[in-house]
């Protein structure tokens, strides 16, 4: 099972379930109005959410391609 | 002649002497032309995705946009992430359904994974409804960027003239890689601008970017957030939905997606392809820079707000290189559009209706109809005016139509028909047509709804008839099952 994709739900989520509360102005966030800096954040978070999946991915691909039943594997 | 058009004229020669390359040591046949020969790693599969982002209609166009109209802007980057957290998942199964089998188009996927060339045909067509349009807008930026740039002594019927005779030549010559090679100059020149002016301006007019935001908000209250009604957070929320489904129904992402040499890449590129868009951020900020540096830019003509306070701020020079940058996105996207368009029409229509044709044949067909199409796109653009923005729109709301086939094929088998899924797409165009003909809006036709029903995207209108049309044949027809590669 690999639960933590549904990680990648999270952007969706943030971007268009967020907006109607993040419509705003105040507070600035690094110079930006708020909802500008609601909508970098998130996107910024998909980047990070997506790098995270993929390290998770990759580990378990290693390890699956590490656990071939013996019979497949070539005699050395 | 002014330093800014020797500038834009010497990277002009650049990019047709680097799509001329491109082709070096490949025999061009149809799968070399359109998909690269499939053996494309990240680094080019990663800018022919980013090189369909950063198009002239983000580089005017999202300017424009943040100067004309403020908050709803922002759209542009929210479906550009969603679209990329989905294609972690969809572009994987995608490519490895085109393993082993000899798929080169969109229009390709659909005929084989539904048995149906008709529904390739269907699609083919839908595509180059879509991409013409697309092909336009580029050739329009094309004009306005050239003529601004030379302070009008280049008129923009030459520079689209020159602009396409110069695509057309590396196009047929060079077909993907062209574009690919392209694209590594393209980004690198839009980022080091764009990055550039857009930490400049701010600075340089306003002394940073709160300083920046807190004198828009003074004197145009209201623009820095989603109004009440009209392009309200109904709007947004439906319209970035609405683009995130489209995103990857374009011809030309799925031959992008051909071009890949495993499927790693698009995992790499989910993780890239966020942070990098971030760039359109930037496009943003000298948009708000304009809007009290270069005040009274109305319309349509809001999409000249960039390249005004650039001429306004620097010398001829730099104008130059800022026009180059721009220029080559609207060669570079133009280019990979031609290669889809001239792929489909060739593949998925001509071979349909002449079977007896060779590969050969086929390859040689693709690359005629690349002039026919540049010169149908030129006309176009030179006879077209205000109606640019709804062909776009009206080209999106197209290729949604193709999402629910999609979804419904992503597994071993088709879950319905082809002959559904065509009635679906069918419904869902004539819908599009007839909706951006009657330039209807959800407000006239539903004038009693709530508010919040009425700012929805019209778009999800066809993609609900469609839907209905499609499940309703379905349940009269059987599915196809396809046969093993």
């Amino acid at each position: 099972m690999r639960r933590y994709r549904w990680l990648a739900a999270l952007p969706a989520i943030g971007l268009l379930g967020g907006i109607p509360f993040a419509n705003r102005v105040h507070p600035y966030i690094a110079g930006m109005p708020f909802l500008l800096a609601w909508i970098v954040g998130w996107v910024i978070a998909t980047s990070i959410i997506m790098a995270l999946i993929y390290r998770l991915d990759s580990a378990r691909d290693a390890a699956a391609a590490a656990t071939v039943p013996p019979v497949d594997r070539p005699t050395a | 002649m002014t330093p800014a058009l020797g500038v834009i004229i010497g990277v002009f020669v650049l990019v047709i002497g680097l799509g001329l390359a491109a082709r070096r040591g490949h025999e061009m046949s149809l799968e070399q032309w359109s998909v690269g020969g499939r053996g494309f790693g990240t680094v080019f599969v990663f800018l022919l995705m980013a090189g369909e982002i950063y198009t002239t209609f983000t580089f005017l166009g999202g300017s424009g946009w943040a100067y004309g109209k403020g908050a709803p802007a922002f759209y542009i980057l929210c479906y550009g992430a969603i679209a990329y957290s989905v294609s972690y998942f969809l572009l994987p199964i995608i490519w490895r359904f085109a393993q082993g089998r000899p798929l080169v188009s969109q229009a390709d996927f659909f005929a084989v994974k539904y048995d149906s060339p008709t529904l390739g045909v269907v699609v083919a067509i839908v595509g180059v409804a879509a991409l013409v349009p697309y092909l336009v807008l580029q050739l329009k930026g094309l004009g306005i960027i050239v003529s601004e740039a030379s302070g009008g002594v280049v008129t923009q019927q030459v520079a689209i003239w020159t602009g396409s005779a110069a695509l057309v030549v590396y196009v047929v010559v060079s077909g993907v890689r062209g574009s690919a090679w392209t694209s590594a100059l393209k980004d690198v020149m839009i980022l080091v601008v764009v990055v550039g002016i857009g930490v400049y301006l701010p600075m340089h007019y306003y002394g940073g970017y709160r300083a920046m935001f807190e004198a828009i908000e003074t004197a145009k209250p209201g623009a820095l957030t989603l109004p009440s009604s009209g392009m309200s957070s109904a709007w947004f929320v439906s319209t970035v939905l609405l683009t995130a489904t489209g995103f990857y129904m374009w011809p030309q992402f799925f031959a992008g997606v051909f071009t890949a040499r495993n499927e790693n890449v698009f995992r790499k590129n989910a993780v890239i392809l966020p942070l990098y868009q971030l760039i359109i951020l930037f496009v943003f900020f000298v948009g708000f820079a304009a809007i009290l540096v270069v005040p009274g830019l109305k319309g349509a003509d809001a999409d000249l707000s960039l390249l005004r306070i650039v001429e306004r701020s620097f010398g001829s020079w730099t104008l130059g290189i800022i026009g180059a940058a721009g220029i080559l996105t609207a060669l570079v996207p133009g280019s990979m559009l031609l290669v889809t368009a001239g792929t489909i029409l060739a593949k998925n229509v001509y071979r349909v209706i002449t079977p007896t044709a060779s590969d050969r044949t086929v390859s040689l067909v693709a690359r005629s109809l690349v002039p026919l199409i540049a010169l149908a796109s030129v006309l176009l653009t030179l006879r077209g005016g205000t109606t640019l923005v709804v062909m776009l729109l009206m080209g999106y709301s197209l290729v949604t139509q193709l999402f629910p086939a999609l979804i419904l094929c992503l597994g071993e088998n088709p879950r319905v028909s082809a002959a559904s899924v065509i009635a679906g797409i069918v419904a869902g165009e004539l819908t599009v047509v007839f909706l951006t003909v009657a330039s209807a809006t959800v407000a006239t036709l539903l004038p009693a709804a709530p508010q919040m029903i009425k700012d929805l995207n019209v778009g999800f209108i066809a993609l609900g008839v469609n839907a209905v049309v499609l499940f309703a044949v379905a349940l009269v027809t059987r599915p196809a099952t396809v046969a093993a590669a």
